[in-house]
């Protein structure tokens, strides 16, 4: 089921405080964060984020298109097999 | 058979059933449309007068339902954007495997295609 709209967009009020800050000095660094479930927001864009996958900091540079996915949706969590997609190699 | 909207060629079934034909009508709307146009869905698409086509025809396109070419456009749009953000979806999409979180070490042959034996042949 989806999130009642009542509510808005959900975002870690951590991340908010640094964009805001981000933002109000107008610098562009990336922002280191863990809240993989915090929707993008419009203010969110032209950030670029560095996304924990549970192991590394994936950077994400977020464009008008994100708007409405949560951040994790842009750092797999999950390595994949080089037995996906191509076939056998022998 | 007859010809409803350029390509769309539903055959001699009643007009409620062969509507369906047509790419993003389904019953529901084309129970609405057949209202809308004022028509028994009992007829036979063969059966319809020249003037009650020209009417179906003025419901369709009024009804503001997406139709054929425009919703496949529409639809290839929004795979288009899934893939261009590299979102998990996107990535999804582009290697061919479930979307929804479905399990992949077994069944998902729908989306994964014909099985294809990987590793080392003897």
């Amino acid at each position: 089921m989806g999130r009642s709209l009542k509510k808005g967009p959900f975002v870690d009020q951590k991340l908010l405080i640094k964009i805001d800050a981000m933002n109000d000095s107008g610098q562009k660094r990336p922002i280191k964060t863990w809240s993989r479930r915090s929707m993008v927001t419009p203010d969110f864009v032209g950030h670029t984020f560095l996304v924990h996958n549970g192991k590394d900091f994936l950077s994400v540079f977020v464009t008008e298109n994100m708007v409405g996915h949560k951040l994790g949706e842009f750092s797999p969590t999950k390595k994949t097999s080089p037995h996906q997609g191509q076939g056998a190699k022998r | 058979m007859a010809r409803l909207l350029g390509v769309e060629i539903p055959n001699e079934k009643r007009i409620e059933a062969s509507l369906p034909y047509i790419f993003g009508i389904g019953r529901n709307t084309a129970k609405k449309i057949l209202e809308e146009a004022d028509l028994d869905p009992n007829i036979r698409t063969g059966e319809l007068s020249d003037d009650q086509l020209a009417r179906l025809t003025a419901a369709v396109t009024n009804s503001n339902v997406m139709i054929e070419g425009d919703l496949r456009r529409e639809l290839q749009g929004h795979l288009k954007r899934l893939t261009s953000i590299n979102c998990n979806r996107g990535i999804r999409h582009r290697k061919g495997l479930p979307v929804r979180g479905q399990r992949t070490s077994t069944n998902a042959r729908t989306r994964k295609g014909k099985r294809k034996t990987v590793g080392v042949v003897r």
